[in-house]
């Protein structure tokens, strides 16, 4: 008996225990975040569909065999490649050879790209007042980055138990966080993000002349590229559930204590 | 003395953060930047050049690849300015590309002209007798894709120094056989690895890529590296090249990302 009850109090820790709401800069840095990731997302997909088609090593093109392709776009779709013409000798796949594309494909990259770093330069902002805030005032110590004991197999068993269990209790919003939360927090702010802007510095061709340690680190801009792609299905992946568990834990409070504080 | 050391530091502080304003602001010399038309996307694109050359160290160069790892190049865009089923077709340049071409390029003729001391035209020949810089670089696409390939020519430095460039001068626009012309800073211009390439892997330039003479530029996209070259303007203002440039037509116009 004692130890079930110890099991409901620990769960009420986990997802009730919210009360203090969230800081202004939270709220702040939060929104800009979220408006800035919304459309990258978009017009990152809007590129991604005059190309789909990702790669392993430093290069990849039509020419060259695909890591795998996406089936998102009619663009890519065609006949209309010239007779292959030679430039050295080799056996099948090994040949390097030039073709030409005699049609005219309709890609949208010319404001989708320019939205995109520009989305990317607000991403960045967000980013930095975030994490300097969050330095300074203790925010990512205290509420972000997990404790030893709460990455216990029992502390996130029983935090798993919790999530799965319906009706979810509500929640106030804001800090503490529980195990799982503060994983999945730690994970998007520490690794997803970073690993996203740093991948996508490395397709940019005057940022890898500038450090071509880039290159080195992924193993080529087309890998890069095909890791700035599953980086960003991670995070649509992580704003499907985050999204998910303010419907489940009580939206209009949840949404009360991003946008007002309380 | 610590009072005095926090107050200069405050007022570094300052002229750090009024400097970095400036990256936002596109006031100052604006015929000396790319206009902006009021466009928030190209005042984004402005952001990142800006940014770009104040924060990324000058003229690093790009990476260079051994010969094996030499890629199959697709030939995009138009292909052959003769062609007029193609982009940017020019009824009159494409008559006179397929006489030069139907003659060997024997009598195209690359004019260099603008902010220069002396206005010149350069024959095929001209240009293959400066000295050459063989390199093997990635040539990155807007679309995404990627190949590397082995790229001979003269530096466009050696070709502007050659005509004598005015101290004025920032920009240098260049045109094509087809509809379609790009310009690029002095920056980019004096880059060593900026190149007017007249062979590729091994040969002669080949049409579809851009034959007799093309454009390398290695720290920006592949659209800067305009084929079909007809001629090379220096200018001391901003020219956004009306309709055969890009910033008409909607696309960034620095695009070293």
């Amino acid at each position: 008996m004692a130890a079930v009850t110890l099991d409901e109090g620990q769960q009420r820790s986990t997802l009730q225990r919210s009360t203090q709401g969230h800081a202004l800069w939270v709220r702040f840095s939060h929104w800009l975040l979220a408006a800035s990731v919304l459309t990258l997302a978009v017009s990152g997909f809007i590129i991604l569909m005059s190309h789909p088609r990702l790669y392993w090593g430093a290069v990849g093109n039509d020419l060259t065999p695909a890591l795998f392709e996406l089936p998102i776009s009619r663009n890519y779709h065609h006949s209309g490649w010239t007779a292959p013409v030679t430039f050295y000798p080799g056996t099948g796949a090994s040949a390097i050879v030039s073709q030409a594309r005699t049609y005219d494909i309709f890609n949208q990259n010319g404001w989708a790209r320019s939205l995109h770093f520009l989305a990317a330069w607000f991403m960045i902002a967000a980013a930095l007042i975030y994490l300097a805030a969050g330095l300074i005032g203790g925010h990512l110590r205290r509420h972000l980055i997990p404790r030893a004991r709460e990455l216990s197999p029992r502390s996130l068993g029983q935090d798993i138990l919790a999530h799965i269990r319906l009706p979810m209790p509500r929640a106030a919003g804001g800090p503490p966080y529980g195990p799982l939360q503060k994983l999945a927090y730690f994970g998007v702010v520490f690794l997803t993000l970073p690993l996203i802007v740093v991948t996508g510095l490395a397709m940019a061709p005057a940022v890898t002349a500038a450090y071509p340690v880039l290159l080195d680190l992924f193993g080529g801009s087309q890998s890069a590229r095909t890791i700035h792609f599953f980086a960003f299905a991670a995070l649509v992946l992580f704003l499907a559930v985050h999204v998910a568990m303010v419907l489940l834990t009580g939206f209009s409070r949840q949404m009360r204590a991003m946008i007002l504080g309380g | 003395m610590k009072t005095n050391g926090l107050i200069l530091s405050r007022r570094e502080l300052i002229a750090g953060l009024a400097s970095t304003g400036g990256l936002l602001l596109a006031g100052c010399s604006s015929n000396q930047l790319p206009p902006t038309y009021g466009n928030v996307l190209r005042m984004g694109d402005l952001l990142t050049y800006r940014a770009f050359r104040t924060l990324l160290p000058a003229q690093s160069l790009a990476r260079e690849y051994a010969h094996r790892e030499i890629s199959s190049s697709p030939a995009v865009g138009n292909t052959n300015p003769g062609d007029s089923q193609q982009p940017g077709f020019n009824a009159d340049r494409g008559l006179l590309y397929d006489r030069l071409r139907a003659g060997d390029f024997a009598d195209w003729r690359l004019r260099v002209e603008g902010r220069v001391a002396r206005p010149t035209s350069f024959s095929l020949a001209d240009l293959k007798r400066m000295p050459a810089r063989t390199q093997i670089t990635k040539h990155t696409c807007e679309e995404g894709w990627s190949a590397i390939a082995e790229w001979t020519g003269v530096p466009l430095r050696n070709v502007l120094e050659s005509v004598g460039i005015q101290p004025s001068a920032r920009f240098v626009n260049y045109y094509a056989y087809d509809d379609n012309a790009e310009g690029i800073d002095m920056l980019d211009a004096l880059h060593p690895q900026t190149i007017l390439a007249y062979g590729m892997n091994g040969r002669d330039l080949p049409l579809a890529h851009g034959a007799p003479l093309r454009m390398r530029v290695e720290t920006q996209l592949g659209y800067k590296s305009v084929k079909f070259l007809d001629r090379i303007v220096v200018t001391n203002e901003f020219d956004d090249l009306g309709k055969i440039g890009s910033l008409q037509n909607g696309w960034a116009w620095y695009v070293g990302i």
